[in-house]
């Protein structure tokens, strides 16, 4: 019987300690990202963050381009992502037929299986000639004369860039925005839609006025999680983004983000000022998908809790 | 509902207000449905360009040869090795802490504070940048060694492998019923034994598809494992030294300009794939309609 309940104990601290370990495994990856950072941050102080210099020969590195290529090309990638998500979430709760909403719902997810590394050779291989000979044309011609626009739609078609790596990473994170988007949905009480139906609204009514208010909290809380996969997607943008350590006005151009820039550069990193500021490359990351995720995971808990479960 | 409509549209302006509002309602519906469409749309079209690409690539001499020097026929045998090693060796490392740190949430802390930081914390590394965590493991491991290994390849994946498995075990263990708990401490069972005999025999389909889910994850990690393992053009089984993968080697060799080693690439990325997506579907068919939401 001693045995037993020593074993009993036992068993309780091992499960305890594990418990720890992740605790442990997140504050690790901070301590050392920081201590990591430091020469970079000694050496270059702040200016770190708000330079675009990025020249491994006079050692002189500046973090802003990757900065700047990581937020626009998520920007692109939520701008595209949001509404086919929110598509699709509103066909598989309100309009798909019983009997295939779990082979589409299957499929949707089965994009988010896919390796990062395989949209990768995908979009160099197949969607960045197909989008320069003919998907940016067509952009450079429609928007060329426009004011304001025509800077931003500029330059040759290089097929690969910014605008390409958020359209791939749009496809990334639609899987993740489409089905969080569809358990929020699945929380609005069906009386409720019911009794709006009753009052002779239309479907898009019932999405619009009563499914979508209900839900608010939950999809920006989606839409948060999908932004932090974008953040730190890796394998896919560091194919088709050109890697260029510079801030172009143009989402044509090669851009660069965070984690391709570590992706490309790391191995090949001599000296310890140039593994320094990469590492401090993925400190800034982690801090920001950090505050985007813990955002993501407060508004989806709070979802959670209106709807009792 | 025609009698309905037609007594409530009489006035020209009802009448208008009405078409509006159907107007309305046709577009939305279309552009959801459009939307669905176009997200199935890419999983077709990459599923295709992988067949089309890669499977004129298949052949023995994949399963049977090395990664040849550029310029020469060769196959992938030591990437598909490597890859099994370290997947494996992440696997066997990160299950059992993620089993039980998910049973320490469920069965032990259920309704205290640690267990809500953890879960928090836990989420957060499930959906952190991957290659922090190869960084991470560079720092602690390959840095303080002097040389990339094999084995921190490995501890990378089984970082990844852990929030996978911590959630899912803790999940289906919180599915468990009560009452399965109850009976087995009126027969004096003490708390691991019924945890072990009992809670995980009951909750044992959620947790192999956490496992095999976390495989599916890990198998086509390719970031975490750049600055860990490395990569070799050799056949390898030693822990301490680089080691080869089908990621790595694939992002090697699709950037490189040999046609032959593009070639390769593409064959191993739809090897990758078919292996994750069968994974995938494995693991959901494990998940019985009764747990699957």
């Amino acid at each position: 019987m001693s045995r037993l309940r020593a074993g009993d104990l036992v068993f309780n601290w091992v499960t305890f300690a594990a418990a720890l370990t992740v605790l442990i495994l997140l504050g690790g990856v901070i301590i050392s990202l920081i201590y990591g950072s430091i020469p970079a941050f000694q050496t270059f102080g702040l200016g770190f963050v708000t330079t675009q210099s990025w020249n491994p020969v006079t050692e002189k590195f500046g973090a802003l381009a990757p900065i700047y290529g990581t937020v626009v090309t998520s920007i692109i990638a939520l701008l595209i992502a949001v509404p086919v998500g929110l598509g699709i979430a509103i066909f598989l709760t309100e309009l798909c037929p019983p009997w295939l909403k779990r082979p589409i719902g299957v499929a949707i997810e089965l994009l988010a299986g896919i390796p990062s590394i395989i949209y990768g050779i995908w979009g160099l291989f197949v969607f960045a000639p197909f989008f320069q000979t003919t998907i940016q044309p067509a952009l450079i011609g429609l928007f060329g004369n426009v004011p304001g626009l025509s800077s931003v739609f500029a330059g040759p078609p290089y097929g690969i860039g910014v605008l390409t790596a958020g359209i791939i990473l749009a496809i990334m994170v639609l899987p993740f925005i489409t089905s969080i988007t569809r358990d929020v949905f699945d929380t609005v009480p069906p009386v409720l839609k019911e009794a709006t139906y009753g009052l002779g609204c239309t479907t898009a009514e019932v999405v619009t006025k009563v499914v979508l208010p209900f839900s608010r909290v939950g999809v920006i809380g989606g839409i948060m999680l999908g932004l932090g996969r974008a953040l730190g997607e890796t394998m896919a943008v560091t194919f088709v983004i050109g890697n260029a350590h510079k801030i172009s006005a143009s989402i044509l151009a090669p851009g660069t983000t965070i984690s391709a820039s570590i992706a490309n550069e790391f191995t090949e990193a001599v000296g310890e000022l140039y593994t320094s500021s990469l590492i401090a490359l993925g400190l800034i990351l982690f801090i920001i998908t950090f505050i985007v995720l813990a955002a993501a995971r407060i508004m989806l808990a709070r979802m959670n809790v209106k709807a009792g479960n | 509902m025609a009698t309905l409509g037609n007594s409530a549209v009489s006035s020209p302006t009802a009448q208008a207000l009405y078409k509006k509002r159907r107007r309305g309602n046709g577009i939305l519906l279309s552009l959801s449905f459009a939307a669905t469409i176009f997200g199935l749309a890419w999983l077709v079209l990459i599923l295709a360009a992988l067949v089309w690409q890669g499977f004129s690539g298949l052949s023995l001499a994949i399963f049977t040869e090395m990664t040849p020097p550029p310029g020469e026929a060769g196959g992938l045998l030591n990437a598909i090795v490597g890859s099994l090693i370290m997947t494996i060796a992440g696997v066997l490392i990160g299950t059992p802490i993620g089993i039980l740190a998910g049973t320490y949430m469920a069965e032990y802390g259920r309704h205290n504070q640690l267990t809500n930081i953890v879960r928090f914390i836990n989420d957060i590394l499930l959906a952190a940048p991957s290659i922090v965590i190869g960084l991470f493991v560079y720092e602690v491991v390959v840095a303080p060694m002097g040389h990339f290994s094999a084995f921190a390849g490995a501890l990378a994946l089984a970082i990844l492998v852990i929030p996978v498995v911590v959630r899912t075990t803790e999940d289906m263990l919180n599915l468990v019923p009560n009452t399965l708990r109850e009976a087995s401490a009126a027969l004096g069972l003490p708390r691991a034994v019924m945890i072990r005999q009992v809670a995980y025999r009951a909750a044992m389909s959620g947790i192999v598809t956490g496992v095999l889910l976390a495989i599916a994850r890990v198998s086509g990690e390719t970031a975490p494992l750049l600055f860990t393992a490395l990569n070799n053009q050799f056949f390898s089984t030693n822990p301490n030294a680089p080691m080869s993968s089908l990621p790595v080697t694939i992002f090697q060799f699709a950037l490189s300009p040999y046609p032959e080693w593009q070639k390769l690439a593409w064959t191993g990325a739809l090897l990758i794939t078919f292996t994750v997506l069968a994974l995938n579907i494995v693991a959901r068919t494990f998940l019985s309609p009764r747990t699957s939401k």
